[in-house]
């Protein structure tokens, strides 16, 4: 969950928009800001210093040289209320010592009007110093050693300077909702069509073949989308021509096996009369009559477990639940094929399940049949019922299931070993078996214990 | 030896069931229709029949029917495995019993031998439950006064569960009993005959008060 909210496209659109809207205004307030403010302090010097300028220069040729104490009073009047005139060692002044050291060298050594800006107690302030000159008749000009220096408080200027950052940010914020609801535009653009691919993505992958995007404009994603219409398309096609084929595949064992079943019911209905018949043939005759019926009755075997795979495929087995006691049903099936002696039950008894009693049987006499035929004894069936399930297992001691063999044991017709003897089995009874689980919502695995195999099959108690 | 009317379309079928059923001692008659089968029904009536469901024609339900209403000679149906669709009709219609194709002619013997043995009385006498009165001598029952025709298994059923009023019999104690089945007998046999029953003692075959059906475990005989 890290940067959650960075994960959508939508978010992440509308922070790149805010974050450059601020950027370019923020840039902008402060380029504008920056020039104006040097325009507004620049013409506020040179109002000021030329002020300074006329103010002394009109009062200069009334005055007396060499200066003396009350010249200089005269000359500071003139230049304004913080202004301080020195002459060499004279001096006048209102209190106040605005000028710098750095400053007053400067005017000195260089003999013309300087400005210095100061900062007095927080306020901005323009100190301007410079040399009065005396002009002689020939207009030579030669510094007369009077020096002014006058303060101006700046602090107005700086009040609109101050006014114009903050109309710069006022409308830098005003930019940011505008550009918030553009960046939701362009989400909403670029998001809807994504969303709709999205979806049909989805309706796809749940199986909903014929699911599409009509493209919408010329753009990347208008052509995103019919690329994987075509996509869509060529899968249909190929899903098509595949389930078409499964489903003739199926069909055509489902009829086999019902065609076989007319000419079966003739050949089981004369097997009987051939075997009461048989004690008064030649031994030949009577062996082929033998090996006639054996094959009969495996045939019969072999197309009603093809008939029932068949129903299973066509999703018309249907169970038929009724209330069986579970124990007695297994200890019924074991009797039934005489299994009694050779298998160890160890049964929970009282466990009442909604079941297809059919089913059940055909499910435990394919676990028993294969565990007596493939493993070896003891063969082992336990019924228990643990938590809301109910669990039988049947292990047995043989050499187990080899790893090859384990992922195929249900899979029909898999022969563990191609030059196997052929068994009583038709090769279909563990894939019967596992349908029929399927069929009641239950599961149905094989393992090695280590010392065997073993095949564990569990029912939920509630049945649909 | 028992007279039995085999109706089945395939010829060779109906021949091999003919030969084995011969060799278990039966006599068999054959129809290849339902329309033959009727009119050889009609000719003269067999102490059984054995009915094959898809029929060209006239089908086997239709031909069930018709034998139920032209009296009470038992019906043993051969239908598919799985298809339950076969096995519902064919018991609507009032067949007694059905056997699976391919179909063993011992299985079939026995079914057989099993109907045939629900006509046989346990000849202890009378019993009277309200207005129903079973005579098990004469294996005859009448409601108020009035005969009630009963097929052999509908019979064998009353006398099974009237046997002992107020006692619960679970399906499977009833097929073991009247149908002789083993432990995968069909429960919608016992269901269906049931229902039969009801509809010829009950007043109200929807409140039942001679074969009360007790919920998840069976059926019982009253109390009246």
């Amino acid at each position: 969950m890290k940067r959650w909210w960075l994960r959508g496209l939508r978010p992440r659109l509308l922070v790149a928009f805010v974050l450059v809207t601020v950027v370019g205004a923020a840039a902008a307030a402060w380029s504008s800001a920056g020039t104006a403010s040097a325009a507004l302090v620049s013409s506020a010097q040179e109002r000021l210093t030329s002020g300074l300028t006329s103010q002394i220069g009109a009062i200069t040729p009334q005055l007396a040289f060499p200066p003396d104490q009350a010249t200089l009073d005269r000359l500071r009047g003139a230049a304004g209320a913080n202004a301080v005139v020195t002459y060499q060692g004279l001096r006048s002044s209102a209190g106040l010592e605005p000028a710098t050291e750095a400053l007053r060298t400067a005017v000195r050594a260089q003999h013309r009007m300087l400005t210095e800006r100061v900062d007095v107690g927080g306020a901005p302030w323009l100190v301007i110093g410079t040399p009065v000159l005396i002009t002689a008749p020939d207009g030579t000009r030669t510094p007369s050693g009077i020096e002014v220096y006058s303060a101006e408080d700046l602090t107005a200027v700086n009040q609109q300077v101050q006014g114009l950052t903050t109309n710069a940010v006022a409308t830098a914020a005003i930019a940011l909702p505008l550009a918030v609801l553009l960046a939701l535009l362009a989400a909403r653009s670029v998001l809807r069509p994504v969303r709709e691919l999205r979806d049909t993505a989805r309706r796809l992958a749940d199986g909903e073949l014929a699911a599409r995007t009509p493209p919408k404009g010329a753009d990347e994603l208008a052509q995103l989308t019919v690329s994987i219409n075509e996509m869509a398309e060529s899968v249909q096609t190929s899903m098509i021509a595949m389930e078409r084929m499964q489903a003739d595949a199926k069909r055509f064992a489902a009829d086999v096996s019902h065609e076989l079943r007319t000419p079966l019911s003739t050949l089981t209905a004369v097997m009987e009369v051939l075997e009461t018949a048989a004690g008064e043939m030649e031994p030949d005759a009577q062996e082929s009559a033998q090996l006639a019926i054996t094959e009969t009755h495996r045939l019969v075997r072999l197309v009603e477990d093809l008939m029932e795979v068949s129903r299973f495929d066509a999703g018309t087995a249907r169970a038929r639940i009724e209330e069986v006691d579970v124990a007695a049903a297994v200890r019924d099936c074991l009797r039934a094929r005489g299994w009694t002696g050779e298998v160890e039950l160890s049964a929970q008894e009282g466990i009442v399940l909604g079941t297809d009693r059919r089913r059940l049987d055909v499910v435990v006499a394919n676990l028993v049949g294969n565990a007596l035929r493939h493993g070896a004894p003891p063969v082992a069936v336990r019924v228990s019922a643990p938590g809301e399930k109910v669990r039988i297992e049947v292990t047995d001691h043989g050499p187990g299931l080899s790893e090859e063999v384990l992922p195929h044991v249900f899979d029909r017709f898999y022969k563990a070993d191609a030059a196997r003897v052929r068994t009583p089995g038709s090769g279909l009874g563990l894939a019967i078996a596992l349908e029929n689980v399927r069929l009641h919502g239950g599961t149905l695995i094989a393992e090695n214990t280590g010392s065997g195999a073993r095949f564990v099959l569990e029912l939920p108690r509630e049945n649909r | 030896m028992v007279a039995i009317l085999l109706i089945e379309d395939d010829p060779l079928v109906r021949r091999g069931l003919e030969l084995a059923l011969s060799r278990h001692g039966h006599a068999v008659r054959t129809a290849e229709t339902g329309e033959a089968g009727l009119d050889a029904f009609a000719a003269s009536t067999p102490d059984l029949v054995v009915l094959d469901l898809m029929l060209p024609g006239i089908d086997g339900f239709e031909v069930c029917r018709r034998i139920r209403r032209a009296g009470d000679v038992p019906v043993i149906m051969l239908t598919a495995r799985g298809d339950d669709f076969d096995v519902v009709g064919g018991l609507a219609a009032g067949a007694d019993d059905y056997v699976i194709k391919p179909a063993q002619p011992t299985v079939l013997d026995a079914r057989i031998r099993a109907v045939l043995r629900r006509t046989q009385g346990s000849g202890e006498g009378v019993r009277m439950h309200g207005d129903l009165r079973i005579d098990t001598a004469s294996l005859t029952v009448s409601l108020r006064g009035e005969p009630v025709p009963l097929t052999p298994t509908e019979l064998r059923l009353l006398l099974t569960v009237s046997r002992g009023p107020g006692r619960v019999f679970s399906r499977q104690q009833l097929l073991e009993e009247v149908w002789e089945h083993d432990y995968l007998g069909d429960s919608r046999l016992v269901d269906n005959c049931v229902q039969r029953l009801r509809a010829k003692i009950e007043t109200d075959p929807a409140n039942p008060v001679y074969v009360q059906t007790v919920r998840g475990f069976g059926y019982r005989f009253g109390p009246v």
